[in-house]
């Protein structure tokens, strides 16, 4: 469903990534682990065009998307819960949904909005609060939701239990393996590498710019390089 | 108290245009965080070409004058808008993201090369024109003075809340408007939901222009002579009406047009003429001392 072959990606002089290739099918959580600054938020921008590939290519479904255009991407079928969560701070909740689903066809709306809204009851309950004073963990399900409703083939997430306590990223991990289930295809960014390794079917470990190891959840879980690296400490 | 009404009327209407160019000014800064300063040339074009097609409408023998001021308005605004784009387009687009200040410097260049445009090709002298909309209702009469409000007040009043009302529901309920403010309120993650980031700016310079057009249209109409320069003044005066107001705010910018034209209205009533810009500019600092967001624009709390 998605490639990557022998990406780089440059911010100024500085190689951000140094040639990976990474490869996602149809129906799979695919997890990317790594260190502060390894490159994992650059491979989902790269993916998404901002910044574009100086090197290599992305392929979506047959189709090269290294040098289109953003929202042209989104409209291809990919959506994004970005890092930081991104929300619209000075639109409501139903704003922000609503944003979320500029490229579906309007018809969509109203169910997909009732969808979101039963993964996430809290979003129902402040539809007319401003983004901007919601709880981290609020903005958080609102990062997904408007992510969600924009019924992307692919879903990127980058970070999604960031700053979040452990019974949110519970309940935000099963939200994950629900709509997968359903047939969404999820890559996910973590740092929560124990919790993400246990729920993709295969990972791919990021050190400075290139892939360094991949291979299933438990393969990597069971690796004695990543248990050193990234599970020290438990979870 | 005659008197007082009178400038009162005198400054609304006269303020109702300012506010109409503040709100590019507003517009195109809370989207793009930069000041057009290309934009009071918008304003003189929109004058200019709405003064030719009544020019050339008088000389085909004249025409019902609801449809010439049709016809005067869609023409200003066809040449305004292709203006407003322009600028975006060469000054704006390729800038982005170099260094705050190229953008402005090449914006203030365009102006310069426009009002010279227009001075070579319809020359320096002011242009007349007869009035077109005359008469009006006289409210009262006292002591020999007869407080008026004409008829073309009464049209550039309505017509300024006919336009905002329009562009508060553009911006608040249409999903141009959510665009625009979700492009203003983060440009990347606008990008990454699937918003055309670079046409969206481009509609909201077209669409400040716009109604810079109406108020060119509204000053030929007012005044009945325009020149090349009109730009420069009209436009520091529109562009402080948005700071006063607010800048970033629509609303904003119409109070501030409004404050605007109401204080040259009475200083020039009550005090002399000769020195209403500098009252204009002294409240703006005033208020750039005392309440720097403006008056409308209050700092957000946010967590982001
Ligand atoms: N806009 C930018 N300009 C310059 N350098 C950047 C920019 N964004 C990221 N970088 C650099 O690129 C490298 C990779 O950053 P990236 O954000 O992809 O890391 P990450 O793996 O997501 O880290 P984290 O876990 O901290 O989010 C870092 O060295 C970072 O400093
Ligand atoms: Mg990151």
């Amino acid at each position: 469903m998605l490639k990557f072959d022998g990406v780089h990606t440059h911010y100024g002089n500085i190689e951000a990534l140094k040639g990976i290739d990474i490869k996602i099918n149809q129906g799979e959580i695919v997890t990317l682990i790594g260190a502060n600054g390894a490159g994992k938020t650059t491979t989902l921008m790269t993916l998404m065009g901002i910044p574009q590939a100086s090197k290599g290519t992305v392929t979506f479904e047959g189709e090269d998307i290294t040098h289109k255009a953003t929202d042209k991407i989104v409209s291809n079928g990919i959506a994004v819960s970005p890092e930081g969560r991104r929300i619209f701070p000075r639109m409501t909740v139903y704003e922000n949904l609503q944003m979320g689903a500029i490229t579906t066809k309007p018809e969509y709306f109203d169910a997909d909005l009732k969808k979101v809204l039963g993964l996430f009851p809290r979003l129902e309950e402040r539809i007319d609060q401003r983004g901007g004073t919601l709880s981290g963990g609020e903005q958080q399900m609102l990062a997904i939701g408007r992510a969600l409703m924009a019924r992307p083939r692919l879903l990127l997430m980058d970070e999604p239990s960031l700053g979040l306590a452990p019974l949110v990223v519970r309940q935000i991990f099963e939200i994950i393996k629900e709509i997968n289930e359903q047939g969404m295809t999820v890559f996910l960014v973590e740092q929560n590498a124990f919790h993400a390794l246990k729920l993709a079917h295969r990972g791919y470990v990021l050190v400075n710019g290139e892939v360094t190891m991949s291979g299933t959840g438990e393969e990597l879980l069971a690796s004695s390089e990543v248990r050193a690296a990234y599970l020290e400490g438990g979870h | 108290m005659e008197y007082f009404l009178q400038q009162l009327i005198n400054g609304l209407s006269l303020g109702a245009i300012y506010g109409l160019i503040a709100i590019g000014y507003t517009m195109v800064y809370g989207i793009i965080g930069m000041i057009n300063f290309a934009h009071g040339e918008v304003y003189m074009i929109g004058a200019f070409v709405s003064m030719i097609t009544f020019l050339v409408l008088t000389m085909l023998g004249g025409i019902w004058l609801p449809a010439a001021l049709l016809i005067a308005l869609i023409m200003a605004m066809v040449f305004t808008c292709i203006w407003g784009w322009t600028v975006e387009r060469l000054a704006y687009r390729p800038l982005r993201g170099s260094f705050r200040l190229a953008p402005l410097i090449s914006a203030i260049g365009m102006s310069i090369f426009l009002q010279n445009l227009v001075q070579v090709l319809q020359g320096a002298r002011v242009k007349p024109m007869q009035p077109l909309i005359s008469g009006g209702f006289e409210l009262m009469e006292h002591d020999g003075f007869t407080v008026t409000l004409s008829y073309l007040q009464i049209f550039i009043i309505i017509l300024t809340i006919v336009l905002m009302t329009v562009f508060t529901l553009i911006i608040n309920k249409t999903s141009l408007g959510r665009a625009q403010r979700a492009t203003e309120q983060d440009r990347t993650m606008a990008a990454l939901i699937g918003v055309n980031v670079d046409r969206t700016i481009s509609t909201t310079f077209v669409m400040g222009a716009a109604l810079a057009a109406v108020a060119g249209l509204m000053v030929t109409l007012y005044y009945g002579v325009i020149d090349f320069y009109i730009g420069f003044l009209a436009g520091m005066k529109a562009f402080t009406a948005a700071v006063l107001g607010g800048i970033g705010s629509l609303p904003g910018a119409m109070l501030g047009g409004l404050l605007i034209g109401l204080i040259e209205a009475f200083w020039s009533g009550y005090f002399t003429i000769e020195y209403k810009d500098v009252a204009v500019f002294s409240i703006l600092v005033l208020v750039l001392v005392f309440r720097p967001t403006g008056l409308l624009g209050k700092p957000e709390i946010e967590k982001v």
